[in-house]
């Protein structure tokens, strides 16, 4: 029983002193101290898993921890200041764009990479050549619900068959990125298919059935080449196929998209977190292409550099702007 | 005779039925099993062990993650076990039967079967907002505390409900009060019961994913909790994140990982099974 006591003791005295720490930035011979919170897309997670952990070597007394919330869950805690950065796989939707204005948020979105969303069938499937958009989206689209079942209904050369929809779950970027470019509608489209958060769960799907067809990120692909077929899609100049040359200048429309960091503007005056971003444009390059994702055109790093540092002048400029005008005021909140 | 007869192979039949069905379970874990040990084992080593989470699966360690299972699995039960064992404890022998009594056990035992994100969204309100510990430790492990609670509750309570009325009135006859009776009879003699329940709740609590996710347990951690304060990650959320990423590599890293959390249950179940056997030394 004594031993239950200690552990108490233990516990309290741990909380009350650690109530007393504080993050302060200070630099010793160029070693920043801080913490950086990073949360959202699970899709964004790898990249900056890699910055993160490269930044370390670099920065070790800088905390920095990254959550997988999802591209919606993230933008929920950024919008309420609970996070530094937010890692998206779509660009910030309306609702919270707004939800950020009414907690006086500003921000500013950096793209750091390329995904592609591969359309896979079964490596039996020797009907299909290619898809074009119009016919993914009749596939995919609501009205397709309970009515295109058959592989003919697509192309009516095709055979008499059932065929079987696998994609990504409904709160996934990757699922809203897909809705949007070929339905026209970001998360509009039929329920009847097999949905899973877990991409390797959709790669099981399809490499065991003949007549499936699925829609996932690029990269899952790159590491299932013997158990699936990637499909071209075709948007009106003819068949392309994923790859990382057509990601990359843009040729695989629409189903390229780039991937986000979001950042605070509070935390854009920060040192750490101001390196951090350096740091992470400046090897996106690198660290995407080895967790499996395309890196953007070296010039559109350069812009994205070039966007964030007159975003980081802009909030310094208003920052003395509102100091001065707060030492004339009286106090006002935090 | 013809009877008979059909009686004892109904008998014969029966117990078939039941190693059959008690195989089929143990044939299921066992491929499991196989699988992820033929897949994981060669993976375990120190450095896994001690190695801080990588995007190089080759490089990628635990040590954040069994650390911070670790953390929350203490705290979890510092809050857990005596806050459900005495809630037992007054609605089992204090509390008088009445509607409300009546209203209370039944939302208890619906409690033990509401999905565990719901109570991750609770955290997330008033632990993590209200209260304002962020996704730390103390946080999970409060909200981890509310899910198991209700389990616990019910464990014991039926634990207590087993020990024979004739011990009690025999312990009154004998002049005791009602918490001498409870502390020196009922408790000790259902105690290997309640430590059973008790286990099971917690094995639940390190398995928990989606609740610590909610509250914002984070995938990336890459220093170990030194406070209840901190934030943390944990092996299922480390396992569900390698085991959704593309490369193979992970894949192996997940199955090495859910071997060390099997491992880690196992021996909790071992420590438990020590202590029942103990005590029901003690009480006999």
């Amino acid at each position: 029983m004594k031993k239950i006591y200690y552990v108490f003791a233990a516990c309290s005295a741990l909380l009350i002193s650690s109530c007393g720490g504080n993050d302060t930035e200070t630099s010793v011979e160029g070693q920043l101290e801080g913490s950086i919170q990073i949360d959202g897309s699970s899709t964004v997670y790898p990249v900056t898993e890699a910055v993160a952990e490269e930044f370390r070597a670099v920065q070790p007394k800088v905390k920095v921890t990254v959550g997988v919330s999802g591209t919606g869950g993230g933008f929920k805690k950024f919008s309420r200041g609970e996070t530094d950065i937010s890692d998206a796989s779509r660009p910030i939707k309306d609702k919270e764009i707004k939800a950020c204005e009414e907690n006086n948020i500003s921000y500013v979105e950096l793209s750091v990479a390329y995904d592609g969303l591969a359309v896979l069938v079964n490596p039996q499937n020797d009907w299909v050549d290619h898809f074009t958009v119009e016919e993914l989206k009749k596939l995919w689209e609501p009205a397709a619900q309970g009515k295109i079942l058959k592989w003919n209904q697509i192309r009516a050369e095709w055979p008499d068959e059932e065929i079987h929809l696998f994609g990504p779950g409904v709160a996934s970027g990757t699922y809203d990125y897909f809705t949007e470019a070929i339905v026209g509608e970001s998360g509009a489209s039929r329920g009847d298919f097999t949905a899973s958060e877990d991409d390797n769960v959709l790669v099981q799907g399809i490499s065991g059935d003949k007549f499936a067809l699925g829609f996932f990120g690029l990269a899952y692909y790159e590491e299932n080449k013997d158990k699936l077929t990637l499909v071209g899609v075709d948007n009106g100049n003819g068949a392309i196929s994923p790859s990382l040359a057509t990601v990359k200048d843009g040729s695989y429309a629409p189903l390229s998209r780039p991937l986000f960091i979001y950042l605070n503007s509070t935390a854009a005056v920060r040192e750490e977190a101001k390196t951090f971003v350096t740091f992470y444009l400046n090897n996106a390059s690198e660290l995407s292409t080895e967790v499996g994702y395309i890196p953007l055109p070296s010039d559109e790093y350069a812009k994205q550099m070039a966007k964030f540092e007159t975003f980081v002048a802009t909030v310094s400029k208003g920052m003395e702007e509102n100091d001065s005008a707060e030492e004339s005021a009286s106090e006002e909140g935090e | 005779m013809n009877n008979l007869q059909r009686n004892k192979i109904k008998d014969k039949a029966f117990k078939y039925f039941g190693v059959t069905c008690t195989f089929f379970g143990i044939f299921i874990l066992g491929v499991f099993l196989f699988g992820i040990i033929n897949d994981g084992v060669s993976r375990i080593n120190w450095d896994f062990l001690t190695n801080l989470p990588s995007y190089r699966p080759k490089k990628a360690g635990i040590l954040t993650a069994w650390t911070g299972t670790l953390w929350i699995f203490g705290l979890t039960a510092i809050f857990a076990i005596p806050l459900g064992i005495a809630a037992a404890i007054y609605l089992e022998e204090y509390g008088k039967k009445s509607w409300f009594a009546n209203l209370l056990e039944i939302n208890i035992t619906n409690l033990a079967g509401v999905p565990s994100i719901i109570y991750g969204i609770l955290g997330l309100e008033i632990f993590v907002r209200l209260m304002g510990l962020g996704g730390s430790l103390l946080a999970g492990s409060f909200t981890l505390s509310l899910l198991i609670l209700p389990v616990i509750i019910v464990a014991t309570r039926e634990a207590l409900k087993a020990v024979p009325l004739t011990t009690r009135t025999a312990s009154y006859a004998l002049g005791a009060t009602k918490w001498q009776t409870i502390w020196n009879l009922v408790l000790p003699a259902s105690l290997s019961s309640i430590i059973t329940g008790v286990i099971l709740a917690l094995a639940r609590a390190v398995g928990e994913t989606a609740p610590l996710i909610v509250i914002g347990a984070l995938a990336y951690v890459p220093f170990v909790a030194k406070t209840p304060l901190d934030e943390f990650t944990v092996m299922p959320i480390q396992i569900f994140n390698w085991i959704s990423r593309p490369q193979h590599g992970f894949t192996i890293n997940a199955a090495a990982a859910i071997i060390i959390l099997l491992a880690f249950v196992f021996v909790m179940n071992g420590i438990a099974v020590y202590i029942r056997i103990k005590a029901k030394k003690k009480s006999h």
